[in-house]
């Protein structure tokens, strides 16, 4: 019934363009030449000129190359048997079980309907004090981590996602390196995650276009099971990858570029797929935690800087440490007020001596003499530095915000942190902060 | 009347060229049928026989030679009675009713009428046969919440009209008709509760239109006090993501002392509109002491939703501001986010192939910013009532540079500027309003000249701190080192604000003119230390007892009993002169 043409037109970037008719817009087609066949999707309808977007790339497309199209969209199979597997960005198997075919559902579909949504209300504890105290993540959260190349973002994507209390992970990797690919399988396996586990990946070997297929595969997998009740956790590393693919696209479909070659629609399509997060009325969630590495350590490059104002926060990770700076968890407000009373002003005033410890070490650099003040400040900023941030530490929320009160009554007096008086009165720890005060001065007097 | 057909000659994401034969009208509604779907689109071009469409669903599974339906209307907005403390999208529809419909998701294709068919209002009738009116003078009341709505005279209708039947006081449904009105041609018009109007027509039935003058308490200090917003004013809040725009726009809408807010989330977050759609029904007004959401109407196209109906979206909400606006009430439009709203406009013009204009927005954009804000504005109505919409827009300039079009075309058309900075939000100082770089052209509610002094005191204050960064502490002068604690002392403690607070969230317009008058007596005061490190420890000591002072209640005995230490403390340093 579905008519085959032989005729391709013109063969540029991974795009195609055959004389067709009766084809409906973004279609599947499959692409068969001497050297094999890829599926392809209609990307722009010009009269009876159909342009299609090769999933496996134009490479080896001869121009009498058969074309079919197969009258559907793009649709990824869904059943609990997706759990412990890994797929390629097309669904196609990559470990080496079988092929799935049942149940398959259309990817990239509607977004939930903001009146069938919750406002979300769980915090997803992760035993590190940089997230749980101060950027606390939240169920159905949408988060980017910020980071550049080098630093170990993919190892905190896999300590959260597996410290997480989820049903269902699900990762998405977009060019990633088949180490790093082998890197979360194993730990997944290690640490028995595997099998509540679903893996879609594209390493940085296979073709462009199946980058641009992992993020829709991923969330609508998720969404289904969400649907069924499930909290699911996805995460994408490395959207800046997917970004580039869809700028690949864009100029080979001689779009006009906005901002360094990008698509005017960038935030757009970012959204649509970071906007699957949800906390659904009466079923699941799902959170997305997602890695964006700025080119040149730059947050103003289109691609972080699009994100940073689509998702709710993101985290900065510098130097092997979450940066309190910058990162940000825009929905912390919704849960740390149930925490424990301390945990909002905690947060707030040991950011605000930390910043205040930076412009000391900047004064110091600079060779100015540090008054009494300025080495309370040097003392606290190391302590903060070693005993709350450093990515090592693993201790729950209660027990962070307690070594928070320390290194403070070690380090001030109490009027200096401008805590508002109720709160010392309740937890300021006394005795501690007398003995300190003399080891302050023999710090001193030792430093002179 | 036929319907005017025409077919699909091309599709590139949710741009269709359509081929036409029977005349169509720039900006007219289109349906593109697809099995057996209505997808809503827009004209927004033409070329020969050819029209190019926006359309307002995804368009996925179009084809080639697929019908085309014109329908000879612009985009229109559905105005009557029920429009508060709903839902809608960018195109009016209710989402909550979608939602009761179609489940979690958002069907393509599903209109609903914005309106419900089935209410019915207590309508009392104001004007009486024979009486001439004009477009927007009113026919009668119906009680809408806590509002009198009222019913006017449809705006399209030209020239005098004669009142030929009111009906009398009763229950209606919006649809029956509740006047006849005859037109200077002798033709008759029956009218009803509801009536259409183009989004991207402004309303402009009123007598005239008066300068914004009188402030609008937002209840945030560094606003009403520095940078304050007229009643009938626009303001813009740029900054970088992170910095609090949404959250300054939620607080606003919740405290802001107007009649009705409108709340037009463009291409932003669903969450955010969630958050303002599941607290604000629990929430009290404290003006009314009814429910905040009575006041309040949502209209939100976050940014998955289709991008065109994105860009109808700010204009649906304006014309329900300025049809509100028209009963004599105060309205307030808070935007966010225009950037997103730009950005459909670049997209829609990246896909017709236009020339771009700078970072490929297209030529128009300021144009068409201006128009927007221009909506905004305090008027007077023919029976001598004023009503205002006043306009907030959020801008969020690609990577925080405010050197970008949309922040530059929007500071050239509003009133103020309360410009938010990465570095203030980064220390955690909220809200993260830049002091040093905003600015206001309108009244706010203290004395002018101490707000001035205050300001000038910033500035010295930044000086010397840039200062000190390069001469350090020891090379600063006490004097100078004192200007710089004052001017950290009415950062902390007035510029901030704790917004998540139960009293210091919400700081009146009384209690700002109390309190500041304090700050300026201890801010003017001539102060003596013997050194830095003592003044350091008395404003610390200042700083805590002003902030707690700050979270006390105003009439409470706490609250006299700090202000008097606060006295106390200032009259111990003040003595030694």
């Amino acid at each position: 019934m579905n008519k085959t043409y032989h005729r391709v037109e013109q063969i540029a970037g991974n795009v195609i363009v055959v004389q067709a008719d009766g084809v409906s817009y973004r279609e599947l087609a499959e692409v068969a030449s001497t050297r094999g066949s890829s599926l392809a999707q209609v990307i722009r309808l010009e009269g009876d000129r159909v342009y299609l977007q090769v999933f496996a790339g134009s490479r080896g497309v001869a121009t009498d190359a058969q074309v079919r199209f197969l009258g559907d969209t793009m649709r990824v199979a869904f059943s609990d048997a997706l759990l412990g597997r890994v797929f390629t960005g097309s669904g196609q198997p990559r470990d080496k079980g079988p092929a799935i075919t049942e149940n398959l559902i259309p990817i990239g579909g509607p977004s939930v309907n903001p009146a069938k949504r919750i406002i979300p209300r769980n915090m997803v504890r992760t035993g590190i004090p940089m997230i749980d105290v101060f950027n606390s993540l939240v169920e159905s959260q949408k988060l980017p981590i910020f980071s550049v190349a080098g630093e170990p973002y993919n190892d905190l994507l896999a300590r959260i996602a597996l410290q997480a209390e989820v049903d269902v992970i699900i990762l998405g990797g977009m060019g990633l390196k088949h180490d790093d690919y082998l890197f979360f399988r194993d730990i997944l396996e290690k640490n028995g995650a595997l099998s509540r586990s679903v893996l879609f990946i594209h390493t940085a070997a296979d073709p462009t276009v199946e980058c641009q297929l992992v993020p829709d595969i991923a969330l609508a997998v998720a969404e289904k099971f969400a649907l069924q009740g499930k909290r699911v956790l996805v995460l994408l590393t490395d959207m800046t990858n997917f970004a580039d693919a869809l700028k690949e696209i864009a100029i080979t479909m001689e779009q006009i570029p906005s901002n360094r070659g990008y698509p005017g629609d960038l935030y757009s399509q970012l959204a649509a797929r970071y906007e699957k997060a949800v906390d659904f009325e009466g079923a699941g969630s799902i959170t997305v935690l997602a890695v964006t590495t700025m080119p040149g350590d730059d947050v103003t490059h289109p691609v972080p800087d699009n994100t940073g104002y689509i998702t709710e926060g993101q985290f900065y990770l510098r130097n092997g440490r979450i940066e309190p700076f910058g990162s940000l968890s825009r929905l912390k407000q919704l849960v740390n007020s149930s925490t424990r009373d301390d945990h909002r002003t905690v947060m707030t005033t040991m950011i605000q001596l930390y910043a205040a410890f930076k412009e000391t070490l900047e004064k110091r650099a600079m060779g100015f003499r540090m008054s009494a003040w300025d080495n309370k400040l040097l003392t606290y900023g190391e302590r903060f530095e070693e005993e709350l941030m450093a990515l090592s530490v693993n201790i729950p929320l209660e027990q962070a915000l307690d070594r928070g009160w320390r290194i403070m009554a070690d380090c001030f007096e109490p009027e200096e942190t401008g805590i508002p008086s109720k709160l010392i009165k309740q937890f300021w720890p006394a005795e501690q902060a007398a003995d300190k005060t003399a080891d302050d001065k023999t710090d001193k007097t030792a430093a002179k | 009347m036929s319907t005017n057909l025409g077919r699909i000659a091309g599709v590139n994401g949710n741009l269709i060229t359509v081929e036409f034969e029977n005349p169509v009208i720039q900006n007219e509604v289109a349906y593109a049928l697809v099995d057996d779907l209505r997808l809503k689109a827009e004209v927004i071009r033409v070329r020969g026989n050819k029209a190019e469409l926006q359309v307002f669903e995804d368009t996925t599974d179009l084809k080639i030679g697929d019908q085309v339906e014109f329908t000879g209307e612009l985009l229109a907005v559905e105005l009557g009675p029920g429009l508060l403390a709903q839902v809608y999208d960018g195109l009016q529809n209710p989402l909550p009713a979608l939602a009761e419909q179609s489940g979690f998701f958002l069907q393509r294709g599903k209109y609903l009428q914005p309106l419900s068919r089935d209410a019915e209002w207590e309508f009392t009738p104001k004007a009486k046969s024979g009486d001439k009116l004009f477009a927007g003078d009113t026919l009668g009341i119906v009680p809408e919440g806590m509002f009198e709505h009222h019913v006017m005279v449809p705006f399209r209708l030209r020239g005098e009209l004669q009142v030929e039947e009111v009906v009398s006081a009763g229950k209606y449904k919006v649809d029956q008709r509740v006047a006849v009105l005859k037109d200077a041609g002798g033709r008759s018009h029956e009218v009803t509760m509801v009536q259409q109007w183009p989004v991207k027509i402004p309303i402009n039935c009123y007598a005239e239109r008066l300068r914004p003058t009188e402030p609008l308490t937002t209840k945030i200090r560094i606003i009403d006090t520095f940078y304050p917003v007229a009643r009938g004013g626009t303001y813009c809040i740029p900054g970088p993501f992170g910095a609090g725009k949404t959250v300054l726009q939620q607080l606003t809408s919740r405290h802001a002392d107007v009649d009705i807010v409108i709340v037009a989330a463009c291409g932003e977050r669903a969450g955010e509109v969630v958050e303002t759609l599941r607290e604000f029904p629990e929430l009290t007004d404290p003006r009314t002491g009814r429910s905040l959401m009575e006041r309040t109407m949502i209209i939100c196209n976050t940014s998955s939703m289709p991008v065109a109906a994105r860009e109808a979206s700010v204009y649906t909400a304006v014309t329900v501001a300025e049809y509100y606006r028209q009963m004599g009430l105060n309205v307030l439009l808070l935007a966010d986010s225009t950037s997103r709203w730009a950005q459909a406009l670049r997209e829609m013009s990246g896909r017709l192939e236009e020339i771009p204009g700078e970072e490929a927005f297209p030529a128009y954009l300021e144009s068409v910013i201006a128009a927007f804000y221009e909506r905004g504005g305090v008027v007077k109505l023919r029976d001598g009532r004023t009503g205002s919409v006043t306009i907030g827009g959020t801008v969020s300039p690609a990577g925080g540079n405010f050197e970008e079009p949309v922040t530059q075309g929007t500071l050239k058309v509003v009133g103020a500027f309360h410009g938010l900075s990465r570095a203030r939000s980064d220390a955690r100082r909220y809200p993260a309003i830049d002091p040093l770089e905003s600015w206001s052209k309108y009244v706010g509610v203290v004395d002018a000249g101490d707000v001035a002094y205050a300001h000038r005191l910033l500035r010295q204050g930044n000086e010397v701190s840039q200062m000190m960064k390069v001469v350090g502490e020891e090379g600063t002068s006490l004097d100078d080192f004192l200007v710089y604690l004052k001017a950290e002392y009415l950062d902390a403690a007035y510029l901030q604000q704790d917004a998540y607070h139960e009293v210091e969230g919400a700081t009146t317009a009384d209690r700002q003119k109390h309190v500041f008058g304090i700050f300026v007596r201890i801010l003017k005061a001539g102060m003596k230390f013997e050194d830095k490190d003592a003044a350091r420890r008395f404003f610390s000591r200042l700083t805590q007892t002003t902030k707690d002072w700050n979270r006390a209640e105003m009439k409470s005995d706490e609250f006299k009993q700090l202000e008097e230490r606060i006295s106390q403390m200032l009259a111990e340093v003040t003595e030694n002169e």
